[in-house]
């Protein structure tokens, strides 16, 4: 806003940023209130008043909460990580690895952020604060209900660490796959100007509008007999593959195939053609020169491809419902099954602790990678 | 690039395509018309029973699967024609209704229920979902530079929030007692039973989804006002234009391109709503079209899933999405053929 005939008066400022602040409550409210929720005992976590379910009397007087050292100690460790996550570990990141590893290097970075984070805020920290409490007095006293039952009875007691071992299995699964198979096909996509390439692209338009419930109805009859039809091929151990998860991970790649390539084609198209030509002229292959020389400056492309693939992947419920059966099953599913099952308040807040764990990561994501993020928001959409 | 190259790079693809979801939509397609289901015969069971002096005998005929040698009950596959269809559409019970005037009627068929939700959602959101994302934009886009990132961030959780996780949120705001169901309850005076009745769990259904899309509409719009002319904002303003000429006249139509775009998108994912009814549970009170598929795929307490009569719901719910990209297509169709 350079100019002076569009700068704007002090109260339509106001009230823009008003309702900005009006929005960003409304659009986290519901989040932080099911993790405020996950921490409290069962009546507090369902009462009908605000306060009640912030403060948790009926926790605190089971004598499970927190003291005013504990929340400030709390506040600081989560500050420090924010802050090892947005300054210091880019950094470290660029210094430490070759330009073209930088992403090994960041998964690496990730990793130890994360491992460290757990371990300094449920090891070290409890630790500390049990000695320093006593000492302090007042400032030690618990003065908020809080407590971590919900995630131990999620975690350890029903089993919750396998589903999140299948999410994982899944997701992983999902994004190697619809990366390697989706780049080839985008970059090929965007360098070909045949009608061929136009109607894959039409047709994987179509064929991201079906609803996934049709597919599946599809792939259940064929995925349920697969060890008879399979037989011949494979002889006696011919799998089930209803059930399986390499199954349903070539399923979700499938599914999730026209958006990628279309994302990835759009990334492909910003890309100069004259980078392609240079290395063909330089005696490359198009295999060779999409290697060597388009691979290297397409990172952030596929990266942000990558997220989108993840998130497909991780916030599944339709397909891994259905075509997984009870052992492999995955986190969203588990957690659609405790919530429908379980009817005393107990339980409620066992489901509540079980949806904030799925989503924290997701938060975390979206933290060190939202610039991805948004870039593959108006990727697809800037060009119309 | 030649022909042999071009399909290197982008058979993998196209394979996986063809084998998960042209494949599996031909053989939805033929499935519709043919039913699976247990051979059954009837046998005469006699079962006696103790008594005193003599047996209590009772011979009754029993209705039971066929075994094979392996002892696994033996299927058969028979053509049936519309039948599925006509199981889903029940179109004499739905055309006898519609005759009389009687919708309470029709809507208690499973898919007119499922179609009237699915439609009523779809064209309800979609305003809301536009209109609340072009005030998100222009709002971040007003705000002082310093604050947008943290907004934005703010702006992607639900967005980016797994969809049946975001409805159990929004469901356990309200269950029961829930502190929002007890907010309304003072400001309304009045007991309020949010689950009871199917309009207010629409009303909550809706409520989640521009909650969800609203932030993805937003980003979208955002980017597109960075690109808006600013001279020609300005120029209106020294012309006389109000603030909300200018939205009218030089924004808005800016922004078209992209309002459509998320209108597709939306049209596109709001049709296949499924993840609302899974998380408020409400199948008793709402259903949609992918839902109604949805069940008929999973197995009922007998372990039967009905394939046949779920391939025929969902080349019903086809027939949606043909009428939904036939604009669209044919717009790029003549696009294409004009840029040739």
């Amino acid at each position: 806003m350079s100019s002076r005939a569009l700068r704007q008066p002090l109260s339509l400022r106001l009230t823009s940023n008003i309702f900005l602040a009006f929005w960003c409550i409304v659009a986290v409210f519901p989040i932080l209130w099911i993790t405020v929720m996950s921490f409290k005992s069962p009546v507090d976590a369902f009462d009908s008043n605000a306060l009640n379910v912030i403060f948790g009397p009926a926790t605190l007087a089971k004598g499970q909460g927190i003291s005013i050292l504990d929340i400030i100690a709390g506040i600081a460790i989560f500050w420090g990580t924010i802050l090892v996550s947005t300054k210091t570990l880019p950094s470290m990141v660029r210094s430490y690895t070759k330009p073209g590893q930088a992403w090994f290097g960041w998964v690496i970075g990730v990793l130890v952020v994360i491992v460290g984070f757990l371990l300094v805020f449920f090891v070290i920290l409890p630790a500390v604060l049990g000695v320093l409490n006593p000492i302090f007095g007042p400032l030690g006293k618990d003065v908020l209900g809080l407590t971590t039952e919900h995630y131990k009875t999620v975690w350890i007691d029903r089993g919750f660490s396998d589903n999140f071992q299948n999410s994982l299995i899944v997701t992983t699964g999902v994004v190697t796959l619809s990366l390697t198979v989706g780049t080839l096909a985008g970059y090929g996509l965007a360098r070909s100007g045949s009608t061929l390439a136009f109607w894959i692209l039409i047709v994987a338009l179509i064929f991201r509008a079906l609803p996934p419930s049709v597919l599946v109805s599809g792939y259940l009859p064929v995925f349920i007999s697969s060890a008879e039809w399979l037989a011949p091929i494979l002889g006696e151990n011919a799998p089930t593959l209803y059930g399986k998860p390499f199954a349903v991970i070539a399923v979700l790649v499938a599914i999730n195939q026209p958006f990628t390539i279309w994302m990835l084609r759009s990334f492909f198209q910003n890309i100069p053609s004259e980078l392609d030509e240079a290395a063909r002229v330089d005696g490359c292959s198009h295999f060779q020169a999409f290697r060597r020389v388009i691979m290297p400056v397409m990172w952030p492309g596929v990266i942000t491809t990558g997220l989108f693939s993840f998130l497909l992947a991780y916030n599944d419920f339709l397909v891994t419902s259905l075509l997984l059966d009870a052992q492999n099953q995955t986190m969203v599913p588990a957690i659609v099954g405790m919530f429908n099952r379980e009817t005393t308040t107990t339980d409620q807040v066992v489901a509540v602790a079980a949806a904030v764990s799925i989503t924290a990561p997701l938060i975390f994501l979206v933290l060190i990678f939202q610039r991805q993020i948004v870039s593959g928001l108006t990727a697809g959409a800037v060009k119309g | 690039m030649n022909f042999r190259t071009f399909a290197a790079f982008v058979g993998p693809s196209v394979f996986m395509m063809l084998l998960f979801i042209a494949y599996p939509l031909i053989s939805v397609f033929m499935q519709s018309f043919y039913i699976t289901q247990p051979i059954y015969e009837t046998v005469e069971i006699e079962t006696c029973t103790p008594g005193f002096l003599t047996q209590t005998c009772i011979t009754e005929q029993v209705s039971q699967p066929k075994l094979d040698e392996h002892g696994e009950i033996i299927t058969q596959t028979e053509y049936v024609g519309l039948q599925s269809y006509r199981n889903v559409l029940e179109p004499e019970r739905a055309w006898r209704a519609i005759s009389n005037g009687e919708w309470n009627v029709l809507s208690t068929i499973n898919f007119w229920k499922a179609l009237r939700f699915t439609l009523t959602f779809t064209l309800i959101t979609l305003p809301l979902v536009i209109g609340c994302g072009l005030g998100i934009s222009v709002l971040i886009n007003n705000a002082a530079r310093a604050i947008r990132g943290p907004v934005i961030f703010v702006s992607l959780l639900p967005f980016i929030i797994t969809p049946v996780i975001g409805v159990l949120s929004i469901n356990w705001l309200f269950r029961g007692d829930g502190i929002l169901t007890a907010m309304l309850e003072t400001w309304l005076n009045r007991d309020i039973a949010l689950f009871a009745q199917a309009w207010t769990i629409e009303i909550l259904m809706m409520v989640y989804r521009v909650w969800h899309v609203a932030p993805f509409a937003a980003i979208v719009f955002y980017a597109g006002l960075q690109t808006v002319n600013q001279d020609s904002l300005e120029s209106a303003v020294i012309d006389g234009a109000t603030r909300w000429q200018r939205m009218k006249y030089i924004v808005i139509p800016h922004l078209m391109p992209l309002i459509i775009f998320v209108s597709m998108i939306h049209l596109m994912d709001s049709y296949r709503v499924f993840e609302e009814i899974v998380g408020f549970s409400s199948q008793g009170y709402v259903i949609s079209l992918q839902w109604l598929t949805y069940d008929f795929l999973v197995p009922d307490q007998a372990g039967n899933r009905s394939i046949s009569r779920a391939s025929a719901s969902a080349m019903l719910t086809m027939i949606g999405v043909v009428i939904l990209l036939i604009f669209p297509l044919r717009r790029t169709w003549r696009d294409h053929k004009g840029g040739h």
